[in-house]
């Protein structure tokens, strides 16, 4: 027999042995026997030594190239074979994804800091300072420095719980602004929010509560006008409740500002056309506003021949219930895990 | 404030295409809210009719068959289960199609077997309130008067063809409470001219200071009037003017009465009338004695204070002034001679009664204040209703004490003023307009607007009330909105940012927030806390659950965990941030807690078994974590010490910073809640007091690290904080970190004993460690804690 013939048959003969291989194992004998030192392969050029040199050359090119081909033949089975055991040794690891994951425990943001925040953060982006002051507080900055002298008719409305003749629980943040206004000996043009909690003797029930949470804001300067307050209040409405919605002013009557306006927004539910979020007006009432009444600038240390101001005041459970739908104010002091757990994630798109 | 429109239509006349909704929505855009606004009543297609003949129902024991005569000879069946309708009496009926309010239609109908054209109505039916209705309209139909019309709409018989706008008025315009303010209101809008009422009293004689004379005897009633009426008929009220009071919310009684309360409704000026015979010939206005006691015309005896205004004669009160009147002067039946007082009384004080005693038409009305040149009017009003209606005799005069001045108030303001602050360009023309549909007096020089406001406008005193009306008149609807400029970037106070910080982590840390009251109960003030502090209490609180400011936040945290364990809500982990207020020698102080409550388990997956128990150690974990992430991480450590005893006495310890008690945590006493509950609560004070460095990087090192491992069997009441200590004293500086890894009781180790075991870590900054010079400090190491704490070597 000649080379060919001879690599011919051990061509068959691999054929052979490839069929019956089963393991990886079967597949590295497989490799022994013919590639090996002692393989069938070094098998055919074992009498290479008697040759021709030229002879040897042509032998040595073919059984090398059938080497090769063998090598390469084994190999693709091999990795075959390889990606099958893995495949089965995936298998045995394959898991239900739909099996429920572990409950990750991260606290929730109160709701009313949810709220608080956002307005907050809206007005810092718009160069207020965030000022507090105290919740227990005088008469006289709650309610006489901002034009609301003992017999005044108004403190009837907000029934407030004094402690003795000359102090209570605030009823509203306002003093706050009489505070920094007194405390600015410069006379600077003020512009801040004060946000923080007040109290009145409501009793509790589905919309009132003795206590809640107000946001009010201040800006005073020297040229400071109502279309001011308007631009400023329009931002407020379309950052919190969506770049579609108008705002309405209705004339009011607050004793510290002259004029005061009630501010409604257009309805964000029914955009106006009526439903039962606006008791069909298309227009929600959201916050009281108006131009600073000039005996609580002159009261505060600011001319008001010389300085205007606009303030307004913003209930953050009212922007709550309304953001969120919900209808009874005592559950944002009840704390069931159950309504706080609703309030883990992000704000929606407005 | 109720207001008819026929009422109005007195003075001003709206136009009838305007509809009432459209009236009440313009009224609103100059800042007057309602609250509803329709008709009197909403029935349709009533008639008057009159029983021919009325007979029982031959099959039932209530009802009646009637036939009922209408216009034009017309007669119908009608069957009525009325107990009062009966033969020969007008009637109000509701025809076939006829609607009655509710939506209910009339129509032809078989009952028991008779033919029914029809309804018969009773004033209920008709929808007015049963405080309207007489005894016998309340249970039967109303009978009309036998010279009622027939045929004729029975509504506009009634003068029940009328409108209502019930308006929820601000507390400075007290000039809307009255039909003749809201006139002006309403014709500032409409561009309408307010005729007042212009009829005087016919004959009058006498002099009425022969009949009465005042003594003022208070600075609390700068005004009072008195005038007589003599032989007045008591008889109802025509209907017209019934229907007016039922329409703005006032119960018709009788002529007399009625005038009073329609003269009050007219403008705003409440009368009072006495019976002249039995009030005598003195008026005394002085404040009450302390304790003296009246009975006010609702039959109720009241014990009044020197806060109160009285009427009296010479002896007695006979009315409290600005509220009600007394039993003993009211007018009654056979009342001839009627004083009509007409007064202004302090606001101040009128309030302060009303509030402690009553509150009435009267005194909602003179706590806002009243125009003085009302109090005449009404006054003379008053006598020419009681003379027309009433066939009373009007004595001459008025007599009077009264220190109010008339004057107008004149004010002066720029055009350039009102567009600045209102941020329009209107033109002069404009804001003179404002003012003339308002119906007060301009005067225009250069940029220079004069007004004269009239007395009826007590709200308006100074430039930005001018300012008000024109924005409210004009609208500001175009007023384009811009922002303040502004050359500065907004803050947040330091103490505040800090507290976002804390809140922050807290939230990272499976904390969630929550709200809770501020005002508690006096007996939840001590718990918690060992604090001396004097609390704040309410003079006047709504109920003892919120008498006081509270202190500690954990009382209120564990109700919330009570109401949650009651909901089957058995894991939770809640924080909250407050301030607390309470006084120290009489001084307000405040201080911001930082407290929180957590049971249950947390990051748990039921099917693979995992789960954490909370624990003490979880809830140090938190605080440990806080606490390094505020920068402080070297500067608190946990002692053990006296706890408030609401905490577990052996599983809480005191929470220190530097030399500082800041908090406390620990278990909740098994004897206060039987779920275990852990809690804790920092002073934030001593946290936002202290200076923080900035973060600064911190060199890695390149060489590796050596581990040893030592157990030690120890006394049980050591603690392992003092073991680490001293390891890291005779570790020195090579030994980087002590852990522990293991706390064993149980076998192979004695009773009163325990194991601990810790992981030593050894590393240095610019070279490789030797095992040799490692094992060195190791064994000194373990020298030392067998040394200094009798501890016996378990493993190494």
């Amino acid at each position: 027999m000649n080379l060919e013939e001879k690599i011919e048959n051990l061509r068959q003969q691999l054929e052979a042995d490839l069929a019956i291989i089963n393991t990886t194992a079967d597949i590295g004998t497989l490799r022994v026997k013919y590639l090996g030192k002692k393989g069938l392969i070094t098998d055919l050029t074992k009498d290479m030594a008697t040759l021709s040199d030229e002879e040897k050359k042509k032998v040595g090119a073919l059984a090398n190239a059938f080497k090769g081909e063998v090598a390469g033949r084994i190999q693709v089975l091999e990795e075959m074979f390889k990606a099958k055991e893995l495949e089965e040794k995936l298998k045995k690891d394959k898991i239900d994804p739909t099996l429920p994951g572990r409950t990750f425990k991260i606290g929730s943001k109160h709701p009313l800091t949810k709220v608080r925040e956002e307005v907050e953060s809206l007005f810092v982006s718009m160069g207020y300072d965030v000022v507090s002051g105290p919740e227990v507080e005088e008469d006289h900055y709650n309610f006489e420095l901002l034009n609301l002298p003992k017999e005044h008719p108004a403190r009837d409305a907000q029934d407030s719980f004094y402690i003795t003749e000359e102090l209570l629980l605030r009823s509203q943040t306002s003093p706050v602004q009489a505070r920094t206004m007194l405390k600015n000996e410069k006379k600077e043009p003020i512009r801040i929010i004060c946000p923080g909690k007040v109290y009145r003797r409501d009793a509790d029930d589905a919309t009132h509560s003795h206590q809640f949470g107000q946001i009010e804001g201040l800006v005073v300067g020297e040229n400071i006008s109502l279309a001011d307050l308007k631009g400023t209040l329009d931002v407020f409405a379309k950052r919190l409740f969506g770049e579609e919605r108008t705002i309405r002013f209705r004339p009011s009557y607050f004793p510290f500002t002259e004029p005061s306006y009630e501010v409604d927004i257009s309805c964000f539910k029914c955009g106006g056309a009526g439903c039962n979020i606006c008791k069909n007006t298309g227009w929600i009432e959201i916050l009281g506003s108006g131009m600073v009444h000039p005996n609580v600038l002159n009261a505060c240390g600011y001319d008001a021949k010389k300085y205007t101001g606009f303030a307004f005041g913003i209930g953050i459970e009212r922007v709550a219930m309304l953001k969120y739908g919900i209808s009874d104010i005592r559950d944002l002091y009840t704390n069931d895990v159950r309504f706080l757990e609703t309030y883990d994630r992000v704000e929606g798109d407005k | 404030m109720k207001i008819s429109r026929n009422f109005i239509n007195d003075y001003i006349t709206l136009p009838q295409e305007v509809s009432i909704h459209e009236i009440a929505e313009a009224m609103t855009k100059v800042g007057n809210e309602y609250e509803s606004a329709g008709k009197l009543s909403s029935a349709t297609n009533i008639v008057i009719g009159y029983v021919k003949e009325c007979v029982d129902h031959p099959d039932s024991d209530h009802l009646h068959v009637c036939q009922v005569e209408l216009a034009n000879n017309e007669v119908r069946q009608i069957v009525c289960g009325a107990p009062n309708v009966r033969s020969g009496i007008k009637v109000m009926v509701a025809l076939p199609g006829a609607t009655l309010p509710g939506g209910i239609e009339i129509k032809k109908g078989v009952i028991r077997g008779q033919e029914s054209n029809g309804m018969i109505c009773s004033l209920g039916e008709l929808g007015i309130e049963s405080k309207y209705q007489s005894e016998e309209d309340k249970t039967g139909i109303h009978v009309l008067e036998d010279d009622a019309p027939l045929g004729m709409d029975a509504l506009a018989y009634m003068n029940y063809d009328d409108e209502v706008i019930d308006f929820e008025l601000t507390s400075n315009r007290s000039d809307l409470m009255s039909m003749l303010g809201m006139a002006y209101e309403m014709g500032a809008i409409y561009h309408l001219k307010v005729t007042e009422p212009q009829e005087e009293v016919e004959n009058e004689s006498g002099d009425a200071h022969d009949e009465i004379s005042i003594h003022v005897e208070t600075e609390n009633c700068p005004v009072y009037l008195a005038r007589v009426v003599k032989n007045v008929q008591i008889m109802p009220s025509p209907k017209w003017m019934q229907a007016r009071l039922m329409a703005s919310g006032v119960r018709p009684i009788n002529n007399v009465v009625d005038i009073s309360n329609y003269v009050m409704l007219e403008y705003g000026q409440p009368l009072h009338f006495f019976d002249g015979d039995r009030l005598g010939n003195e008026i005394h206005v002085r404040m009450a004695k302390d304790g003296e006691e009246f009975t006010t015309l609702d039959g109720q005896k009241r014990v009044l204070t020197h806060e109160n205004i009285v009427i009296a004669d010479k002896e007695q009160p006979v009315c409290l002034a600005g509220v009600m009147g007394g039993l003993n002067t009211e007018v009654e039946e056979d009342t001839k001679t009627v004083v009509i007082e007409s007064a202004i009384f302090s606001p101040y004080c009128i309030r302060r009664t009303a509030r402690s005693i009553l509150r009435s038409e009267a005194s909602s009305r003179f706590e806002k204040g009243l125009d003085p040149v009302r109090t005449y009017q009404a006054i003379n009003r008053a006598c020419y209703l009681l003379e027309k209606y009433a066939g009373a005799t009007v004595i001459k005069g008025i007599v009077a004490h009264d220190t109010l001045s008339k004057e107008q108030k004149v004010i002066s303001i720029t055009k350039e003023k009102i567009n600045r602050v209102l941020g329009t360009s209107l033109s002069m023309e404009e804001i003179v307009d404002v003012f003339e549909r308002l119906a007060f007096a301009t005067e225009v020089q250069d940029d220079t607007i004069t007004v004269t406001v009239p007395t009826r406008r007590l709200d308006i005193s100074i430039e930005e009330d001018l300012i008000e009306e024109v924005g409210r008149i004009h609208g500001i609807d175009m007023v384009q909105g811009t922002l303040p400029f502004s050359n500065k970037p907004g803050t947040y106070e330091g103490k505040y940012l800090k507290e976002k910080e804390i809140k922050a982590r807290f939230e990272a840390l499976g904390l969630s927030e929550i709200t809770t009251y501020s005002l508690t109960s006096p007996e939840h003030l001590k718990e918690f806390t060992f604090d001396t502090f004097t609390p704040i209490e309410m003079r006047d609180p709504l109920s003892y659950d919120h008498k006081v400011m509270r202190y500690s936040l954990l009382p209120s945290l564990l109700q919330v965990a009570d109401y949650n364990l009651s909901r089957m809500n058995k894991d939770f982990a809640f924080y909250e941030i407050s301030d607390s207020y309470y006084l120290e020698d009489e001084v307000v102080k405040t201080k911001t807690f930082a407290a929180g409550i957590l049971t249950g388990k947390v990051n748990e997956n039921l099917w693979q078994h995992h789960e954490i128990d909370i624990d003490f150690y979880y809830v140090k974990g938190i605080i440990e974590n806080l606490l390094s992430y505020l920068g402080l991480g070297n500067r608190y450590h946990f002692e053990l010490g006296e706890l408030p005893c609401e905490f577990h006495p052996y599983q809480s310890a005191v929470l220190m910073l530097d030399r500082d008690i800041i908090g406390y945590l620990g278990m909740v006493h098994p004897k206060i809640s039987k779920v275990p509950l852990y809690v804790f609560e920092i002073d934030l004070d001593y946290i936002f007091d202290k200076q923080i460095r900035g973060i600064k990087d911190r060199e890695i090192s390149k060489y590796p690290s050596i581990q040893k491992d030592v157990a030690f069997i120890l006394d049980e009441d050591l603690l392992a904080s003092d073991i680490i200590k001293s390891m890291q004293k005779a570790g020195g500086k090579l030994l980087k970190t002590v852990e522990v890894f293991d706390l064993y009781h149980g076998e192979h180790v004695e009773q009163g004993k325990k194991s601990l075991a810790f992981r030593l870590t050894f590393q240095e900054m610019m070279r490789t460690l030797q095992e040799e010079e490692v094992m060195q400090i190791f064994n000194k190491i373990i020298q030392t804690i067998e040394k200094e704490y009798q501890a016996e070597l378990r493993d190494k």
